[in-house]
């Protein structure tokens, strides 16, 4: 592949004394989607959440190896986590709104960061809400409480708000699970025109998910990484036998 | 059964008629609104203006409320979001401890180490350099004041409040936390921010709970506050909060007219305030805490 | 980096307010202990103030312990008689009504109440009931005053047994009262037994109810209806004569009560810990 956005080198993490994942080594390719598939409880998570630190949330969690990205290994002792954060973005599975309107939940992150320029916040509005195909809907209700949107509008404007800090790459962690088909089919429309510009990384359960939105895959099983390809390859003629196993269906 | 559960739901009730019924004398002859803004306490002479043990019981639990909130919520929030499990839970028993400390003891603890510090320390200290700001300067040297109440009682509703804001902010979701933390904030970022605004509700509620408690305290602060009935212009006067008037005077309730009926009138606004506030703190948490979760 | 900056600021005052807070526990204990030790010896718990007492002479303050002891323990029997009425029509009665909700809302109240005026109802009480100052007369107050901290305390403990243990009990044909009594009482004992501890910790430590209610003495409790002695009022007399071998007792008399008071915290601690290890989830 051309120059891979993040490179997993040695990744293993571990919950207390349970090892979670084991010695993972993958490219993630830039301006595609990645699908990170598994049954539950394969470490897919752990290891989407390890990609921008966030899995240094859960107390008592130890991780070992490197992440590079941007040319330098983000669990280096000198990098400064919240900009990484800033640049790998997360869209979670249950919608969490904060506490604020919709127009202050999109620029939350930009005034995070030191924006202050009230037209330029409008701008950054208005573009990532379109990008997140809610603009049309709100647009004339951005000061009302994000509280009072539907679950699948809340979703997109995690979307929105995720976007607001344009980061490089998107980290999708079941993010339509939890929503109506019809919200989830705008999501999932909403991500395959944003590559162009981000890389996405999404860890589903939902083999028909991935293939509809995968160019690349990782097949993750017990906590270790067992095939990665491109997705015409993995989904259609994988090389290992639990890939097939699993995308028989004969274990999730 | 049932009758048991009614009469404890009726209690408040009993409490509150039959302390209006005691008060009735005092009450029939001079209205609640003149007792409450009179000034003049001389019982021999059937004067009974609650206006400087209002006044007292104000200005003690004010200051022990602005000593304590900034503290108690700071430590709260260090609690609930920056310790590590291990402190967090040997911590919260040894602040649990601090409710179960008697208020004699708080008391005795007052006058041994409070009362000499601001004797010997901070009222030469002030009269020196901050003789300019009114509510500080005075001319009470013997370090029985409101400042002294104000502490001890400060002490007293640490873990009253300490407790209930690690609640409220522990209810708020992790989901939450996640969202703004991927955003790039720095944890602090996300508690001021986010945490902090979803829980303010609760937290208000805990400062309420907290002002009711130091309210109604009665030993310790009468210990250590001087209990002269004057209007208090400086926390380095002594004052006389509600609370301890009743306590002090019992002996010599029955043998004065209307004496008794002016105490339990005294006891009949604790009562009040103390509802109040009470009931509007347990409103406000449970939809607090209901939204968190 | 400016953001960084503003984080580290509140750290520190964070760890400095915990520090504070830490800070005041032990100080207190540091002063109860330092002072009141050297003026502990056995003679103290085991003799009445003897005549002379309160100018220097002969006696201890087993009055107030075994007086304390008394109106606590009388107060927290009753009390958990009457709680446990209440927290079972609570828990298995009434779940979920109106009721239930009126009745756990007037105990938030009644536990904001403060201690002086539980005393000035429990006096007003006793002047309609012609009784005087004395133990009894103690015992009903802080059972009153007790009351809603147990049944909170109750309630919560309830609360953790899970539905499927009352509706095994209920398919096997039993009643509501002999579930309550035989399962879910059994169940919830330790946490119970907490809840008691609790309660028992608060009225002892507590001087404004008993100061009208329950009166003084220098003499053993032996009669419900004379006035007894309790170790929170014998601290509060005790430091308020001039004489300073009495202002020492005191200083003892505050440890005993402290000591106590931390014994039965110690014991309620441990027996949650036990509780939480059987439940059943």
């Amino acid at each position: 592949m051309t120059d891979p956005v993040i490179s997993v080198r040695g990744l293993s993490v571990a919950y207390g004394n349970e090892q979670a994942v084991r010695d993972v080594n993958v490219d993630i390719p830039a301006r595609q989607i990645t699908a990170i598939i598994g049954p539950s409880g394969c470490g897919k998570t752990t290891l989407l959440r390890s990609i921008s630190r966030l899995i240094e949330l859960v107390e008592g969690v130890r991780v070992w190896g490197e992440v590079i990205f941007q040319g330098e290994n983000i669990y280096a002792p000198h990098v400064d986590v919240t900009e990484i954060r800033r640049r790998i973005g997360l869209l979670a599975q249950r919608p969490f709104p904060l506490p604020m309107s919709i127009y202050e939940n999109v620029v939350y992150g930009p005034r995070l960061h030191g924006e202050r320029r009230r037209k330029v916040l409008d701008a950054i509005v208005e573009k990532q809400l379109r990008a997140a195909g809610l603009w049309d809907e709100v647009k004339g209700r951005l000061h009302a409480p994000a509280s009072t949107l539907s679950v699948g509008q809340q979703q997109r404007l995690c979307l929105a708000r995720g976007l607001a800090v344009e980061p490089e790459v998107l980290l999708c962690d079941e993010a339509t699970s939890a929503l109506d088909p019809v919200s989830a089919q705008r999501i999932e429309a909403r991500l395959i025109e944003l590559k162009a510009n981000y890389s996405i990384v999404l860890v589903t359960h939902v083999l028909r998910q991935a293939r509809r939105l995968a160019d690349y895959v990782i097949f993750m099983y017990l906590g270790e990484l067992i095939e990665h390809g491109p997705a015409s390859q993995v989904l259609n003629d994988p090389r290992e036998a639990k890939t097939r196993a699993y995308l028989k269906g004969e274990f999730y | 059964m049932a009758v048991l559960a009614i009469f404890a739901t009726a209690l408040v009730l009993f409490i509150a008629l039959a302390l209006l019924m005691r008060a009735r004398p005092l009450l029939d002859i001079t209205p609640l609104s003149s007792l409450l803004t009179a000034s003049d306490w001389h019982p021999l002479r059937g004067q009974f203006g609650f206006l400087p043990f209002i006044a007292g019981t104000l200005w003690v639990t004010g200051l022990a409320m602005v000593l304590a909130v900034p503290p108690c919520l700071l430590c709260a929030i260090y609690l609930a979001e920056y310790a590590p499990r291990r402190l967090r839970e040997a911590l919260k028993p040894l602040i649990d401890l601090l409710a179960g400390i008697p208020s004699v003891v708080y008391g005795l603890w007052g006058t041994l180490m409070v009362v000499p510090l601001i004797r010997a320390v901070i009222t030469p200290w002030a009269g020196k350099h901050l003789r300019f700001i009114p509510v500080l300067a005075t001319d009470n040297p013997t370090g029985y004041s409101v400042l002294a109440g104000g502490v001890v009682l400060a002490v007293m509703v640490f873990p009253v409040i300490i407790s209930v804001t690690e609640e409220v902010i522990r209810a708020v979701p992790d989901g939450l936390r996640e969202a703004a933390l991927a955003l790039g904030a720095t944890r602090w970022q996300m508690v001021k921010g986010v945490v902090l605004r979803r829980s303010l509700p609760g937290v208000i509620a805990a400062v309420a709970l907290g002002f009711s408690r130091a309210f109604g305290e009665t030993m310790a602060v009468m210990m250590v506050v001087g209990n002269v009935p004057q209007l208090p212009r400086s926390i380095f006067d002594a004052a006389y909060p509600l609370p301890a008037l009743i306590a002090n005077n019992y002996g010599e309730m029955m043998s004065i007219p209307l004496y008794d009926s002016a105490l339990l009138t005294a006891a009949l606004v604790l009562l009040l305030v103390v509802l109040v506030f009470t009931l509007a703190a347990r409103v406000v948490l449970l939809q607090a805490v209901r939204r968190g979760t | 980096m400016g953001k960084h900056f503003e984080e580290r600021i509140f750290l520190g005052l964070m760890i400095a307010s915990t520090v504070i807070v830490v800070g005041s526990l032990v100080l207190i204990l540091g002063t109860v202990v330092t002072k009141g030790l050297p003026a502990l010896n056995l003679q103290m718990l085991t003799q009445v103030p003897k005549g002379g007492y309160y100018l220097g002479k002969e006696g201890g303050i087993l009055n107030a312990i075994t007086g304390s002891l008394a109106l606590a323990g009388g107060a927290t029997l009753v009390s958990a008689f009457l709680s446990l009425a209440v927290v079972l029509y609570l828990q298995l009665f009434a779940p979920n009504t109106r009721l239930a909700y009126l009745v756990r809302l007037s105990l938030d109240v009644l536990w904001g109440v403060p201690s002086i005026v539980y005393g000035a109802f429990g006096f007003t009480l006793l002047l309609l009931l012609g009784l005087r100052a004395s133990l009894l007369g103690g015992i009903i107050t802080l059972a009153l005053l007790e009351l809603p901290i147990m049944v909170r305390a109750m309630d919560e403990v309830m609360s953790m047994v899970p539905f499927e243990l009352k509706e095994a009990s209920y398919a096997l044909g039993a009643t509501r009262l002999e579930t309550a009594l035989r399962t879910v009482v059994r169940q919830t004992a330790p946490g119970l037994s907490t809840a008691l501890l609790l309660a028992l910790g608060r009225g002892i430590g507590d001087a404004a109810s008993v100061l009208f209610t329950a009166g003084y003495t220098d003499r053993l409790p032996t009669s419900f209806l004379r006035p007894a002695a309790s170790l929170p009022l014998a601290v509060f007399f005790q430091l308020g004569t001039p004489v300073p071998e009495v202002q020492q007792r005191a200083y003892a008399s505050a440890l005993v009560l402290t000591v106590i008071i931390l014994l039965i915290s110690l014991g309620a601690r441990l027996l949650t810990r036990r509780l939480t290890r059987h439940v059943i989830r």
